[in-house]
């Protein structure tokens, strides 16, 4: 970035700064007149909604960490002295907790908006992966934080999700007794989940800005999937997707002020008020809503594959589930070159649209499993599911690329939209 | 109100804009102080430590030359029972020695109960007002400088059997808490005739 491009600003301070650490014109460039197609929709407004989350956890995080003491004897009573005693403690700790609920809500409906509109596509696959790992990284970190106040569900949790990697053949026991720092969850366990909680966060911010660098460089996907061509497809970000993305984020807050303040514990298990006992295994051990269809795919799994006739294993029915859990997300680095189709958005693809929907409902169905106990008809439709969801993507994905007839494109953004008026 | 969403008109009602902005901008200074003000009132004192801001103690177990050490507000209080002898030496000390001039009865103003007042009851912060050790002077085997009082090991200070600061680096007396009898033999610590400490 060579001096001469920079156009001096007004204010001679800000000029000052601007010429020696030309922040000023990136915020200018990047966020002011940056050429933003003009006919996205509300669902485009989840990725800011999204950036605001973080650094509302971020904040509120840190206070938390103010209080909360990270000692098996005493972080559930620190969190209870938080929402009894710290002033504004029990609102900082409602924040944060459903906070996390809406962040992921947040992604969940950024991602499905790039699975309907064919934003992973090329030129944005590795924006799309470094998604991915950004989703990777806020698993990690909920999975962590909900660790943290000790509660038993926080314990059992912790318990059965790291007693996964016992599943890998020959290390796996020990990858576990790494992991906890002994050879149960016990006191080093949380004291590390702590340091991590707090680290990751971080980290995510870090792929955040290369995610967003990365948008940058190839510049926003939009509803019709059809690229800019003129100064007539866009229009600059500043004013028009900050106002649009303020009013978005300003009815997202209200929905989570709604939460916070009136049904704060509505989205998590009362179980988590008890004090961990590892004596003592609730009857139901469920993790938080946003990994109910993880959790379902996991336990979907029920056959041990072994040689026929003999006692030999060779994956174990837990191992399966394991490696269909990790193999769901995982797949989804892989969606830019299992999707074949060279049409991007849904608009024009009518078959794709209804596999689009038939996942939408298998995600829920699949959540909704999760939720339950794995007994009676819940195995059937939650292996229906689970393979419904990999057929979808390593079949159907594919194939509908190289048959589907997709409707004609519009020849650019400002013909369709001036074609509607 | 005519629609204006062309950017034409805006281009012609400057003021308009200016307007949306500058009000867009105030109502959100107003949300970012809303927001920050419970994030930095939670660093303030929890409940839990305020509910410790008095302590109670009872005093019936001094004897005349007894003192004794409590903790409030996690900060050690001397409380002694003077001997006539030291309450003269005191009243004694004419303000021109004293760095902190203050008469002994200024010191022990809230040593007072059903109208009788009490002028043997010390009752100090026992934090030297030079850089913060707490001095000698408690125990009978401890060193009590020239003056009779308390003697503070870290840089020399002196104080005399009303805790002023007669000699050494200390700026000032042994600062007095609030307190207040609640009977004869009774004290609470952190609060003064009916109001709480600040």
């Amino acid at each position: 970035m060579s001096s001469s491009e920079r156009i001096a600003f007004k204010n001679p301070l800000i000029n000052w700064i601007d010429e020696r650490l030309p922040v000023f014109s990136l915020m200018q460039r990047e966020y002011g007149q940056f050429p933003t197609p003009r006919n996205f929709n509300y669902l485009w407004n989840f990725g800011a909604i999204a950036m605001v989350m973080l650094v509302v956890m971020i904040v509120t995080g840190i206070f938390l960490a103010m209080y909360y003491t990270p000692q098996k004897n005493m972080a559930f009573d620190s969190v209870e002295r938080i929402m009894r005693d710290v002033n504004w403690g029990w609102m900082i700790r409602y924040i944060h907790m459903n906070g996390a609920s809406l962040f992921f809500m947040a992604v969940y409906i950024h991602i499905f908006r790039g699975l309907y509109y064919g934003s992973y596509k090329k030129p944005r696959e590795l924006l799309w992966i470094i998604g991915v790992v950004i989703l990777i990284l806020m698993m990690a970190t909920a999975f962590m934080g909900y660790v943290l106040p000790w509660g038993q569900m926080s314990y059992w949790g912790a318990t059965v999700i790291t007693n996964l990697f016992s599943a890998i053949p020959v290390f796996g026991t020990g990858i576990v007794h790494w992991l906890w720092g002994g050879f149960t969850v016990n006191n080093p366990t949380l004291n590390r989940f702590f340091s991590l909680h707090y680290l990751l966060p971080f980290v995510i911010v870090g792929v955040v800005v290369l995610h967003v660098a990365a948008l940058h460089i190839s510049g926003s996907n939009n509803p019709l999937g059809v690229e800019p061509k003129t100064a007539k497809d866009t229009v600059p970000f500043h004013p028009y997707y900050t106002s649009k993305d303020g009013f978005g984020v300003a009815v997202f807050l209200t929905l989570y002020a709604a939460l916070v303040f009136f049904a704060p514990n509505f989205l998590g298990s009362p179980n988590n008020y008890i004090p961990a006992n590892p004596m003592s295994t609730p009857a139901d051990i469920v993790p938080e809503w946003y990994f109910l269809p993880f959790y379902a795919i996991l336990r979907s799994f029920t056959i041990t594959v072994a040689i026929p006739f003999t006692h030999v294993v060779l994956m174990s029915s837990k191992l399966g589930g394991v490696i269909l859990m990790f193999s769901s997300i995982l797949m989804l680095f892989l969606l830019p070159w299992l999707d074949t189709s060279p049409v991007r958005s849904a608009r024009f693809r009518p078959v794709y649209r209804v596999f689009f929907w038939f996942l939408v409902v298998d995600c829920f169905v699949l959540g909704w499993v999760g939720a339950n106990k794995p007994e009676g008809a819940f195995i059937l439709i939650g292996q229906i599911a689970t393979a419904w969801y990999f057929v979808q993507f390593l079949a159907v994905m594919p194939l509908l690329g190289i048959f589907e007839k997709t409707l004609p494109l519009p020849k650019s953004i400002s013909e369709a939209v001036l074609k509607k008026a | 109100m005519t629609p204006s969403s062309t950017t034409t008109e805006d281009d012609e009602d400057p003021s308009r804009r200016d307007f949306l902005v500058l009000t867009a901008g105030a109502m959100g200074a107003v949300g970012a102080c809303c927001a920050a003000y419970p994030l930095i009132d939670s660093m303030n004192p929890a409940a839990d430590v305020l509910a410790l801001s008095t302590t109670d103690v009872d005093l019936a177990a001094l004897k005349p030359g007894g003192s004794m050490t409590v903790t409030w507000q996690g900060k050690p209080i001397f409380i002694r029972y003077r001997t006539q002898k030291e309450i003269d030496e005191s009243r004694a000390v004419p303000m021109s020695a004293l760095k902190d001039p203050e008469t002994d009865d200024e010191r022990v103003a809230q040593s007072v109960f059903d109208g009788k007042e009490m002028p043997q009851w010390l009752i100090m912060i026992g934090i030297c007002t030079h850089l913060g050790c707490i001095p000698l002077g408690q125990k009978p085997t401890d060193p009590h400088g020239n003056y009779d009082g308390w003697f503070c090991p870290c840089h020399g200070s002196q104080y005399d059997s009303a805790g002023r600061i007669r000699q050494g680096p200390a700026p000032k007396n042994l600062y007095i808490p609030p307190y207040e009898f609640t009977d004869a033999t009774h004290i609470t610590i952190g609060k003064t005739a009916g109001k709480k400490a600040a």
